[in-house]
């Protein structure tokens, strides 16, 4: 079995209606629990937006704290999931789904020694 | 006279490369291991057929000799865990291979290679490589990139397979077309990249050719229900059937309406036309099948006069309604030009959206030469001849452009 990351990429600024939203969530809450039926879900989750983030980072002996995503781009990491199944096409099976739903693309990355 | 050891090892790596690998990654699960092993069970026979005869069942002796040059090199590293208990367990349950278990072992070597989550470029080289069995260097050649290169690339795809574990096995139901659809393109792109004249040498395309029609039929042995397969082999065949009347003696290209049909392979021709008979036999038509089709009415055509074009335009007009290209549409036009004239095809080609595409402009500066549109025929050839990669294709653009 292989771990596998399944990274939903939302462009920036983008924030869905509620009444948009609220049928894709409870699509994928679903889908979720079909994860959980069928043994392979491990995590999931949705994040807030990235003017959230902080990032640290250690230098010349001193910790700085800065505001801000790390990296800046059109588009950001949404959420994602983390599957445990034999192999890649059963993670891009579940990816499939994830992408029809939410008509995001999914980046799908194995672990390593998992 | 007993066939030279030698030219046996070559013969049979020829054939059975692909084979004798698909089997060692389905017992290792390892392409690396199951690559070297095989290498070395040919490089043993080299050593040992001129010494103790060519064997009877050579592909059975390279397998079983790479098996166990396997097992061996697994229990010398057994130290890594799990790796003892594999060879034991392999070495424990030694049996010979019943046909149809090597046969699916190809099929799943096949669908691996040509897997979607691999560039298209490294799906091309590990198809070539793994089951067509040719070096990185004759790869390298073949698509003109520097064998360093090649051999990156070849790295690189393994390593996605081995670390995001793309299975080794025949896709699920659902995804079979999809996954069938990429593997028949990657033979397709062998042969179109053997095909196009005059890039590179002229003889390692030709050997690229035969390597796509190899494999096409390996395709068809391996999935002899899927229509497709056999379509695409066909398509391929009536092509390769023009190769050598498609140039001139000095090398210039020469356009199908010109060509000697008399120098047409007409065993390729033969094949290719009953492979599309039994094709349409079936009725399950796709877009291999109908380009073949298209093809097999140009080889009925015993000269470019005879040419039945509007069962051509039919034909386009399926595939158009299949697959709604521009590409498609500005085929479909050359054939609308046949049947009812160079205005009503420039009617349709004009609002193509195909800047970057030579033929484009190629198509369309036919048309206007021929509506005695002279100087707008001109410029049009010289946007095709500004965009045509290719050496030949450019020399016979600037050939026409002169007659305007």
């Amino acid at each position: 079995m292989t771990k596998y990351v399944m990274s939903m990429w939302q462009p920036d600024g983008i924030v869905p209606p509620p009444e948009v939203l609220e049928p894709v969530m409870r699509e994928l809450y679903a889908m979720e629990d079909e994860m959980r039926a069928a043994g392979v879900w491990v995590f999931s989750g949705g994040l807030h937006q990235p003017d959230t983030a902080t990032v640290v980072r250690f230098k010349e002996g001193e910790v700085f704290t800065t505001d801000g995503p790390y990296a800046e781009g059109t588009e950001h990491i949404g959420g994602f999931t983390i599957v445990d199944v034999p192999d890649l096409d059963a993670a891009l099976g579940w990816a499939k789904r994830i992408s029809r739903i939410t008509t995001l693309p999914i980046e799908v990355r194995p672990f390593q020694g998992a | 006279m007993p066939e030279v050891p030698a030219a046996a090892v070559e013969r049979v790596f020829r054939a059975e490369y692909g084979r004798a690998v698909a089997v060692l990654v389905r017992a290792f699960g390892d392409l690396d291991l199951a690559e070297e092993a095989v290498q070395d069970a040919f490089t043993r026979a080299l050593h040992r057929w001129p010494v103790d005869g060519v064997p009877p069942s050579p592909a059975g002796w390279i397998i079983t000799t790479a098996r166990n040059g396997a097992i061996d090199r697994l229990r010398r590293e057994a130290s890594r865990p799990g790796k003892y208990e594999q060879a034991a367990r392999l070495a424990a349950h030694d049996e010979p291979d019943e046909e149809g278990a090597v046969h699916d072992d190809r099929l799943r070597l096949v669908f691996t290679c040509c897997h979607p989550a691999l560039a298209p470029a490294a799906r091309v080289a590990l198809t070539l490589r793994l089951v067509g069995g040719l070096t990185t260097a004759e790869i390298a050649r073949a698509f003109l990139v520097p064998e360093s290169t090649m051999a990156q690339r070849l790295v690189r795809a393994k390593a996605k397979i081995r670390d995001a574990r793309i299975p080794y096995r025949v896709p699920y139901e659902q995804d079979l077309p999809e996954r069938l659809t990429s593997v028949l393109a990657v033979v397709y792109l062998v042969f179109t990249e053997g095909y196009a004249a005059s890039s590179g040498d002229a003889l390692v395309r030709a050997d690229l050719c035969a390597e796509a029609v190899r494999l096409g039929r390996l395709l068809v042995e391996l999935m002899p229900d899927e229509p497709e397969a056999v379509g695409l082999l066909a398509l391929m065949l009536l092509t390769e059937s023009r190769r050598d009347a498609r140039t001139d003696a000095a090398g210039r290209l020469v356009t199908l309406a010109e060509q000697d049909r008399g120098r047409w392979d007409r065993a390729l021709v033969a094949e290719g036309q009953s492979l599309v008979r039994a094709c349409l036999r079936r009725d399950r038509p796709g877009p291999y099948q109908i380009q073949a089709a298209i093809n097999a009415v140009h080889a009925d055509a015993p000269r470019a006069a005879d040419t039945d074009w509007r069962q051509i335009l039919a034909l386009y007009d399926q595939l158009q309604a299949m697959t709604p290209t521009p590409v498609v549409a500005l085929h479909r036009a050359v054939a609308v030009a046949e049947v009812a004239g160079p205005a009503a095809a420039l009617d349709l080609v004009d609002p193509l959206d195909l800047p970057r595409h030579h033929l484009y402009h190629a198509v369309r500066a036919d048309l206007l030469r021929r509506l005695g549109r002279t100087g707008e025929a001109a410029a049009a050839y010289d946007t095709a001849i500004a965009l045509a990669r290719n050496g030949s294709e450019r020399d016979h653009l600037r050939r026409m452009r002169a007659g305007c």
